[in-house]
């Protein structure tokens, strides 16, 4: 198992607020890793770490490090945008564009300069593809994106962040605003996408965690409970509150 | 903040129907042993009579959990319990088929030539039900120890199988008049050995159920 991820020793703070305490992960490469716990445990800010979304964030800072692929992105002079590119990210509500299909997939691919008209549509197309909604939309790339259902909404999102080519793939609660088709339908790209993508998704619904990853991360009160293979989070965990806590006793 | 679930008075539920269908099947055992002992007919014909309500009560224990899982969808703790039921409950199923079994041949048995003593069967038949009465017990109190016991037991079973067995080939030997009873009696040294298997797969999931580990198939 090779870490794509590495996190080390690493705290949050939201001003004075410390809400991570020594995070210690390692993330595989090409797999998914799920992240659970109760609201306000920490573990959105945690995902939100690993692409420095939280940067824009006043007063906010973090301590100790994440490396992608061996490299601190914390480092100064990281190069913030190119990490973004290669740290995609899906969030609970889906938020396309006000613009076509076919330019909220082009988009990062435009800002990053690409002019190219056959580029483009071949970016849009394999991504469109990618998110197992090529088929529904090939024929109205140009109507506009807010035309979509829900569901679809949230893969042209995933589209959109498959386009700029990242190797990382960060979802918050991706499904939680969905029905259960639609649901069935993002859990099932997440298992086609992990060939390629490492994947890390926050999600409140256990049996999503259950189905779609490989391994758990169990977070509580801004600290990491127990990690572990997610069959073991499920069947057999280690710690007491991991168990109160996938069975409901505790929330 | 903890969190009182209905899942735990399902589960509590479950739990006294499995121990209630335990009960039922540790009375089969024991009547069918005092209907051995005794060569009482009446006890054997109502252990037969008895085996639908047992037999009735698995299936509403399967229902119950079968329910359970698609509205709950239990997971750690809750679903080894689960997932134990659901293989408890077949096993005490057949110890109780068993008991049947016994009550059938020894109906049969009144029609032969009687043989005694009979030294081994009796032990047999009591070391079988201690076996069965002492899983159900792990089972209740999450005794893993105690499933380990009765696991260990069952090799003391195997023995008195084997020489019940052969203190009855002794009688065939001595005189053919005595075979249809000895076989007879051979088949009921079997059923006992097999409800002992029943009483150590009952221990092998009480020990999933605490630990988490498969056991099954490690201490052949």
């Amino acid at each position: 198992m090779t870490a794509k991820i590495r996190v080390r020793d690493f705290d949050f703070y939201y001003g004075d607020a410390k809400v991570l305490h020594g995070i210690d992960l390692e993330i595989p490469e090409t797999q998914v890793t799920a992240l659970i716990g109760p609201s306000g445990c920490g573990k959105s800010t945690f995902i939100r770490s690993i692409n420095r979304m939280n940067d824009v964030i006043p007063d906010a800072h973090g301590e100790g490090t994440i490396e992608v692929d061996g490299k601190n992105i914390y480092a100064p002079g990281t190069d913030v945008v190119s990490l973004r590119r290669r740290v995609g990210m899906v969030f609970q509500k889906s938020n396309p564009f006000p613009k076509s299909i076919y330019d909220n997939v082009a988009y990062g691919l435009r800002i990053g300069g690409t002019r190219k008209k056959q580029e483009l549509d071949e970016t849009v197309e394999t991504s469109l593809q990618r998110a197992a909604l090529w088929n529904e939309v090939k024929d109205r790339l140009h109507e506009s994106a807010f035309a979509l259902s829900g569901g679809q909404q949230q893969r042209l999102c995933i589209a959109r962040a498959l386009a700029v080519d990242p190797e990382i793939l960060l979802m918050d609660e991706p499904a939680s605003a969905l029905d259960p088709i639609a649901t069935t339908k993002i859990e099932e790209l997440i298992w086609n996408l992990k060939q390629s993508y490492t994947i890390v998704i926050v999600t409140h619904n256990m049996q999503q965690a259950a189905r779609v990853s490989d391994r758990t991360a169990f977070f509580m009160l801004g600290k990491v409970v127990e990690y572990a293979e997610t069959n073991t989070i499920f069947m057999n965990p280690k710690e007491k509150m991991t168990e109160d806590y996938v069975t409901g006793r505790f929330g | 903040m903890h969190i009182q679930r209905h899942f735990d008075r399902d589960i509590e539920e479950i739990k006294a129907m499995l121990l209630r269908m335990g009960a039922m099947v540790e009375e089969s055992m024991q009547q069918s042993i005092r209907a051995l002992l005794e060569s009482d007919l009446a006890i054997a014909e109502q252990v037969i009579a008895n085996d639908d309500r047992i037999d009735q009560m698995e299936v509403q224990i399967d229902q119950h959990v079968i329910e359970l899982i698609a509205k709950m969808q239990p997971a750690a703790g809750d679903l080894r319990f689960v997932a134990t039921v659901m293989k408890i409950t077949p096993e005490l199923e057949r110890i109780a088929d068993l008991a049947q079994d016994v009550c059938e041949r020894v109906i049969e048995l009144s029609r032969e030539p009687t043989i005694k003593p009979l030294v081994y069967l009796p032990r047999l038949a009591e070391d079988s039900q201690t076996m069965v009465r002492e899983a159900l017990d792990a089972f209740v109190r999450g005794d893993a120890e105690l499933a380990r016991k009765v696991i260990r037991n069952d090799d003391v079973v195997d023995r008195l199988t084997e020489d019940s067995f052969r203190a009855l080939l002794t009688y065939m030997l001595e005189n053919p008049r005595n075979i249809s009873a000895a076989i007879r009696l051979t088949f009921i040294g079997k059923y006992f050995e097999r409800m002992a298997d029943g009483a150590t797969n009952i221990c092998e999931m009480v020990v999933y159920l605490v630990e988490g580990r498969m056991i099954k198939h490690e201490h052949a």
